[in-house]
């Protein structure tokens, strides 16, 4: 936990970097730094709170590796590990798993991703039954369907399946 | 056993549908919801009208598949004409437009989007713009804002809706023309400006009609000058500028365009489409209440009256150094 | 007197067979679209403006109030169940609805949010109906500078909130900031921070995005985590009797509904700051007061009731200038405006006196609204209960694949589900590491109100910042605020001294 708390502090200032570089980027072709001024007259220009917030930002990680060095907060006194067997392998099969999920729905668009998604993680992560997963994954998108694309007029993206949904929508829009 | 008997029935209601939709007779008909992108956020001036449009194609079913509207403010309406320019689906995309439409991308050359390759769907109306001043400033006509304005030098707070957009030309407009220098505050939206000006918290605004219209019912703000061509009906003790001499007119295009690519028989069906909205008499009632003008173009005529508002717009912001 | 009367004919109004079907419909559509993460009031009033062309004019409006209300009353419901805020209004009930529903006390959760709003919905009527006219003058005179310095006090009353560890709560409220710079300048009219120029930056980056990202998968993955796989739900069971000892204790907690309904009916009142300001406010602010604020946090019943009292006080609130001035309060309202002038009505100064058959059922319809809301909120939480009951490794995907479809029934784009994987996955492995996110996700929603009116002073006073102090509004709320912020440290610095001589 203790170089986590030193690598994150390190990623976060160069995060902070990042942001005080582009507020002082003008997407007008200005050259860098005209738009952090603080304008006679008019006061602060667009990029000028995005510019100090950040170096605030960059100010409390200098403060954070203090803190680190001196071994001042918890995580830095920490010897427990960051992430654990349990929890990486968690990190890979929940947090993949919804990563998967998003990518899905280029492809076989939201309705498809979350049957998947659904049978995946309750019938191979979550160890029910195949009935319960089946009945859950295909239960789910009729009833987001009805609730979002016919009710609420709200239409989720439908990838390469969009063919199998025009029919539907002869019906229900 | 519910679900299937609502499948039924919402099929029969289908079939009757379509029954009554074949005596149109079009060539062209969408087979999905139509995305219907509006460049501007929820509540606005050119969202209110997007939902009219809506609500009334969804009240007379004269589309056989709904407009599902969108909203796309990001970066004065880049955004939106960026969605459009990469619709993947053309004949099913459609946008609402304002002014942002010609200066966005004068102004944001890097973005790549011509509007001349938009479909020319149909220009719907073309709202105004009028002076207006708070009550209690004592001012009654434009000659007496003029002086008052001149008097106050930069004292004088003008404000209108986004930085470099319709309300911030008239604004340097009357700044060159008269030789004044008000100061130009933008606002996110006209309601803000409109109340804000009630408030006394800023001297006049360019709000169009239908922004002010409740504070003017009220006596709270006096209309000083039109900047139409002709007077307006419902405002016919305003004159316009060009009466006080001034050749100067500013109109905000109310269009709908469809995305690039749209094929001939797609936009056939929304030209006619919108041209039902536009003689329908709840759009008709709108456009006298709130003051709008211009009639109905589509089709080629569109796409020239595109090309001088472009032109136009082009050598307005040269001039006030707002590009190069 | 005449009020009154006239009131009572409006309420009369509601009580027609179709006005009162439509408020039944209207309410339960409204708390079911509230409790979706990611849709609120606003989409549902939305989506349900062009159906209305069915009916009458008054009974439309009056199905859009119940729609509104409604969906006020189902924030709360995502909330404390799932502990994703399902509208920025309802940020601050999961602060301790969602401790409460951990230690099996969803029951009292639930009910206490659904009792504070009746209250602070009908606090919030009786004052529309009897000051409108001046509170409407009230709105008009909070000009830019004025909104900024009650937008620093909303930030003073969170001073607190962090965590204890002061650099990672600057980090999170500075993140925040900056976050909700992105996208789109107003002032200038520029674009910024657009992100390795991707277009979808430049709508910016919605709310919703980064709480749906921070509370639906952030908070889910390090529960998971940190229970390992052993969590057992509330098994809260719900009885007429526990609801009965609910109520009581909601009456207990009397503080926090008190505070809520107050401040947020004030705070809605005002077109630029409207009802998510209003309940952050009402929290910070009962903390601030309270006897024992270390509770907050934890599960306090008064930390539910001051949120939802203050959300709804707000949301009828900001229906005030949009009726009286015609100027929406929130996007909600700025709909519904839009729904009004299509029925060919002009809201305005005028609107109380040219249509009186219009505004009189309108405001009954609040208060029929507002208690039909209540029962039937009432009656729908054996079913949230019913959901919280399934197992974890059911649930847990279920909140997963309503996160997503949600975040993307916000802006409809995919960049910003994406965005949200991004933004929980980082909420993940910052929150192992104690940095505390809910400073962050609040300034993602105050930011954008505090820096256009800021820049806006600054261009009314030729960049003096002394406007902020020499108005007579503005000035004893930015003394206040700066008080409040500067509290903490003084008493930290004082703390220190004492220790060292000590």
């Amino acid at each position: 936990m203790r170089i986590a708390e030193l690598v994150t502090a390190i990623v976060l200032a160069i995060l902070s970097i990042y942001f005080m570089w582009k507020s002082g980027t003008s997407s007008w072709g200005d050259g860098w730094g005209e738009s952090i001024r603080y304008l006679e007259g008019e006061g602060p220009g667009s990029g000028f709170w995005p510019f100090y917030l950040s170096a605030v930002m960059l100010l409390c990680c200098v403060w954070i590796t203090v803190n680190w060095v001196r071994r001042a907060s918890p995580p830095s006194r920490s010897i427990e590990k960051y992430l654990d067997a349990y929890g990486i392998v968690m990190l890979i099969k929940v947090g993949g798993g919804v990563t998967a999920f998003i990518g899905l729905i280029h492809f076989i668009g939201m309705y498809g991703a979350m049957t998947v998604f659904l049978i995946y993680y309750i019938y191979f992560l979550g160890k029910h039954s195949l009935v319960t997963a089946l009945s859950i994954a295909f239960a789910t998108p009729v009833v987001t369907f009805f609730f979002f694309d016919v009710a609420m007029r709200i239409v989720l993206p439908k990838g390469y399946l969009e063919p199998l949904f025009i029919p539907l929508y002869d019906i229900f829009l | 056993m519910a679900l299937t008997r609502r499948l039924m029935m919402a099929a029969s209601a289908a079939v009757v549908g379509f029954a009554g939709m074949t005596g149109l007779a079009h060539a062209w008909e969408p087979n999905k919801p139509i995305d219907f992108v509006i460049m501007a956020g929820k509540g606005g001036g050119a969202d209110k009208m997007a939902r009219l449009m809506q609500a009334i194609v969804e009240e007379e079913g004269m589309s056989a598949k709904p407009l599902i509207p969108v909203n796309k403010p990001g970066g004065s309406g880049a955004e939106a004409l960026v969605a459009l320019n990469t619709a993947s689906d053309p004949n099913h995309t459609i946008m609402v437009t304002l002014n942002s439409f010609f200066t966005t991308p004068l102004r944001q050359p890097g973005l790549g989007v011509d509007i001349m390759t938009f479909a020319p769907v149909g220009r719907m109306a073309e709202d105004t713009f009028i002076l207006w001043v708070h009550k209690d400033e004592g001012i009654n006509t434009f000659e007496e804002f003029l002086a008052e304005a001149k008097n106050r030098g930069d004292g004088w707070v003008m404000g209108g809706t986004g930085k470099n957009s319709e309300d911030n030309i008239i604004t340097d407009f009357l700044n060159s023309n008269y030789g004044l220098s008000i100061k130009y505050i933008p606002y996110k939206g006209g309601g803000a400006v409109a109340k804000d000006l009630a408030g006394q918290q800023i001297d006049s605004s360019v709000n169009n009609p239908s922004e002010a219209l409740g504070f003017y019912e009220s006596g709270d703000v006096i209309p000083l000058v039109a900047f139409t061509d002709e007077r307006l009906p419902l405002f016919p003790d305003v004159p316009t500028l060009r009466e006080k001499g001034a050749d100067f007119s500013y109109f905000m295009q109310r269009a709908v365009v469809g995305a690039p690519g749209m094929s001939d028989e797609a936009l056939a069906y929304y030209n006619g489409l919108f041209q039902k909205v536009y003689d329908s008499p709840k759009w008709q009632e709108y456009m006298t209440k709130k003051s709008l003008m211009g009639a109905k173009l589509d089709g080629p005529d569109l796409k020239g009256y595109w090309e001088t508002q472009r032109d136009r717009h082009e050598s307005i912001l040269k001039a006030s150094g707002a590009i190069k | 007197m005449e009020v009154l009367s006239l009131l009572l004919d409006g309420i009369i109004a509601c009580f027609e067979p179709l006005n009162l079907a439509l408020i039944f419909v209207g309410v339960t559509v409204g708390l079911f679209i509230g409790a979706m993460p990611g849709l609120g009031s606003v989409n549902g009033v939305a989506i349900l403006l062009p159906a209305t062309f069915l009916v009458p004019p008054t009974s439309a409006m009056i199905f859009l109030a119940a729609i509104y209300y409604g969906a006020m009353y189902g924030g709360a419901i995502s909330s404390i169940t799932l502990g994703i805020p399902g509208a920025s209004t309802a940020v601050a009930t999961t602060f301790d609805g969602r401790p409460l529903a951990l230690k099996g006390r969803a029951d009292q959760a639930l009910v206490t949010a659904a009792i504070a709003s009746f209250v602070g919905g009908s606090v919030a009527n009786i004052l529309f109906t009897g000051f409108a006219p001046p509170l409407a003058a009230v709105a008009l005179s909070f000009g830019p500078p004025e909104i900024f310095a009650l937008m620093l006090l909303a930030f003073a009353t969170f001073v607190g909130l962090g965590g204890d560890d002061i650099p990672k709560t600057i980090l999170s409220i500075c993140l925040g900031l900056v976050l909700s710079a992105v996208g789109f300048d107003v002032i200038s009219g520029e674009p910024r921070l657009i992100f390795f120029d991707i277009t979808g930056f430049m709508h910016g980056i919605n709310f919703l995005v980064l709480a749906i990202g921070v509370y639906g998968i952030g908070e889910m993955l390090w529960t998971i985590n940190s229970t390992r796989d052993e969590i057992t739900m509330t098994d809260a069971e719900i009885t007429v009797s526990r609801v009965m000892a609910a109520a009581k204790n909601t009456l207990g907690a009397w503080r926090g509904t008190t505070i809520g309904a107050a401040l947020g009916f004030f705070v809605g009142i005002l077109p630029a700051a409207g009802a998510t300001p209003g309940s952050l406010m009402a929290y910070g602010v009962t903390k601030m007061t309270a006897k024992h604020p270390q509770e907050y946090g934890k599960g306090s019943i008064n930390g539910v009731a001051a949120p939802e009292a203050a959300n709804n006080s707000a949301s009828t609130g900001a229906m005030l200038p949009m009726v009286t001035l015609g100027i929406p309060g929130s996007p909600t309202t700025a709909v519904l405006l839009g729904g009004m002038v299509i029925w060919g009505l002009t809201p305005g100064p005028r609107l109380f006196t040219d249509q009186p058959d219009f505004v009189w059922p309108l405001v009954g319809s609040f208060y029929v609204s507002n208690l039909i809301a209540l029962v039937v909120n009432l009656c729908f939480i054996p079913l949230f209960l019913w959901m919280l009951r399934m197992p974890f490794t059911i649930l847990a995907p279920i909140i997963f694949t309503l996160s997503i479809v949600g975040g993307y029934a916000a802006t409809q784009d995919m960049h910003d589900v994406w965005l949200m994987l991004i933004f929980g996955l980082a909420a993940f492995l910052l929150r192992i590491l104690d940095y505390p996110l809910a400073p962050a996700v609040l300034a993602i929603v105050l930011g954008p109100i505090a820096e256009p009116t800021l820049r806006q002073s600054l261009l009314l006073s030729d960049g003096d910042p002394m406007i902020f102090l020499n108005r007579p509004i503005a000035g004893p709320i930015t003394v206040v605020a700066l008080i409040l912020i500067f509290l903490p440290a003084l008493k930290f610095g004082w703390d220190r001294m004492r220790q060292k001589s000590a």
